[in-house]
């Protein structure tokens, strides 16, 4: 009798498997599958409601048209300084307050631990007027004119308001890859550490030459994560800044740009074709960017075992 | 070993790096505290004295009182709650389903699931927005809390089932067996299993919440009417408005952040458990 209801067809598989495939494939697969397809299509002129194949001309419109490609070209230029300042800025600064608090000399490592990730649980909407009342001439005067500090208007200059908006977004972030690299270095075996240590090597050796190497991996998926935040940020800049990215467009990023060619937004009118196509050069690129890094460092990772 | 044993370069060390955390922890929370701070207090002091604490004479509650009228900020949060623990609940049973299944049984393209699956956690869901509206619109769902949490639910499976299929991996087989003998249905085994990975759970449902309840783009797009806004797109909207009362701005902002920040420090070690496991994997 247990053979025979082993050799019945497993249909409580198919039960437990049925709502989490049905409601992801519909949900997360069906829409990025089905939008990249939309890239492909444009309404004809006839008939709006009609869309009709168009191959790659979206894209090369995106690429090419007078209007559009300075603002692609501009969000790029402007996602790639985003990603570089979290590169330079946060994921260090993380990777600092990580070996500081992985001390086990250090007390309350758990109360500056938890404290330091505060901004992280916040919505970025907070996060961004916060910042913007910090930042704006009314309280800008009183807070950073008696440290001798220009009170701006940092966020009504082209030149600075990027910088800024990027530096308040890795303010908000550094507690997560700092979580990430405490972890790998809380789980380094400690006779390694000790072994160099009697050997007479420096904490600053030990942490460049043994600890480093050893927690590269996640250095890795820090620099992925980051990636891939990165190029689909939008929040923070809408709250600060709006849709349109001011001054001059100059905080403008790809998450930006594409809601704006979705929706449309004063002047420009929206297309869920085009938008569509906005949406594929994202994916595109968070595509190349987390294929360099199966490639860099999984390759290396397959090596080292 | 005492303090007092140690060399004094090590005692040096240890200063300077208390000195750094306590800086930054400074910086951390000084922003949030300025908020909630100047938010008790009357105008003028915000502007005069933003360092101050509210004092007898500075102490006011006209922001709240401003807020509150004005904004329908208890629906709003309603919302948010709705949409949230919905959503936290289809992850838990669908993921934990799905999990169980891939980890359990051998079939004929199990691995393929597993990867299909895995899948979401490195693309974001929001590249597929304008697909998704044309599909909540088909489905007469636009403007509903529906389509928000069955968004949210696609967006936590992908690493809910990641994470708690390992975690199901782990318990041990035996246990399972013994219960297949004694004529447990399957059905029954898994409901077995699911306090085994407590944990695993939890920390799933702390890791997919924030995320849920702070969103702002798919309210923004799916659901903006009045009737169905979520807090973080209550507030902003709120906040886009009321720009120059500042009593108003800083007293919706801390309300807002309010539930987030009990939340957290209820969770916070759950939370940091989760995220210092996931990563050692």
């Amino acid at each position: 009798m247990k053979s025979a209801s082993r050799k019945a067809f497993p249909w409580h598989i198919i039960v437990f498997l049925t709502p989490a495939l049905l409601i992801y494939t519909a949900f997360m697969i069906y829409p990025l599958v089905d939008s990249l397809r939309l890239s492909l299509y444009a309404p004809t002129p006839e008939n709006p409601r009609e869309e009709i194949f168009v191959g790659l001309a979206n894209y090369q419109r995106l690429f090419t048209d007078d209007l559009l490609a300075p603002r692609l070209q501009g969000a790029l230029r402007n996602n790639f300084l985003f990603f570089a300042v979290h590169m330079l800025v946060q994921n260090p600064l993380a990777l600092l307050l990580a070996s500081l608090l992985s001390s086990q000399f250090i007390r309350g490592r758990a109360i500056y631990r938890t404290l330091i990730f505060l901004p992280s649980v916040l919505s970025v909407v907070l996060i961004g007027f916060i910042w913007k009342l910090i930042l704006s001439p009314l309280w800008g005067r009183t807070l950073f004119e008696p440290l001798g500090i220009n009170p701006g208007p940092w966020l009504g200059l082209p030149e600075t308001a990027l910088p800024i908006i990027s530096l308040v977004s890795v303010w908000q972030w550094v507690g997560v890859p700092m979580m990430l690299f405490l972890a790998a270095l809380i789980g380094i075996n400690d006779e390694i550490i000790e072994a160099a240590r009697v050997d007479g090597a420096t904490a600053w050796d030990v942490f460049w030459k043994i600890k480093f190497p050893l927690i590269l991996p996640t250095v890795g998926i820090v620099a992925v994560l980051t990636f891939v935040g990165n190029f689909n940020a939008f929040d923070l800049v809408y709250t600060m800044q709006g849709a349109l990215a001011p001054p001059d467009f100059s905080t403008d990023l790809l998450g930006t740009l594409f809601y704006r060619t979705f929706f449309g937004f004063q002047l420009q009118l929206g297309s869920p074709t085009m938008g569509a196509t906005v949406a594929g050069v994202m994916f595109m690129i968070i595509l190349v960017g987390v294929l360099l890094y199966l490639f860099i460092f999984q390759r290396r990772l397959l090596r080292a075992e | 070993m005492n303090r007092s044993a140690r060399p004094l370069g090590q005692t040096l060390q240890l200063t300077l790096a208390h000195v750094a955390l306590i800086a930054y922890t400074l910086i951390a929370l000084f922003p949030v505290a300025l908020v909630v701070m100047n938010s008790f207090k009357v105008r003028n002091a915000i502007f005069k004295t933003p360092y101050n604490l509210p004092d007898a004479e500075s102490f006011s509650l006209v922001g709240y009182e401003t807020v509150l009228s004005r904004a329908a900020f208890p629906s709003y949060f309603l919302n948010s709650l709705i949409v949230t623990v919905v959503s936290l609940l289809l992850i838990f049973i669908a993921g934990t389903m799905a999990a169980h299944a891939l980890s359990e049984y051998q079939f004929p393209g199990n691995r393929l699931l597993g990867l299909y699956m895995a899948l979401g956690i490195m693309v974001p869901i929001r590249l597929g927005t304008v697909s998704i509206l044309r599909l909540v619109v088909d489905l007469s769902l636009v403007d509903t809390l529906i389509a928000l949490i069955l968004v949210y639910t696609a967006m936590g499976l992908p690493l809910a089932v990641f994470v708690l299929s390992e975690f199901m991996r782990q318990i041990p087989r035996d246990l399972k067996d013994a219960a297949r003998v004694d004529g447990a249905s399957e059905y029954r085994i898994y409901w077995m299993t699911v306090p085994l990975i407590r944990p695993a759970i939890g920390t799933v449902m702390v890791f997919n919440m924030i995320p849920i309840w702070n969103d702002l783009w798919f309210p923004l797009i799916l659901a903006p009417s009045e009737r169905n806004k979520t807090i973080t797109l209550g507030a902003q909207q709120f906040l886009g408005q009321f720009v120059s009362d500042w009593n108003a701005v800083l007293s919706s902002l801390s309300l807002a952040a309010l539930p987030v920040i009990v939340l957290y420090v209820l969770f916070s070690r759950q939370l940091i458990r989760g995220l210092t496991s996931g990563a050692v994997k």
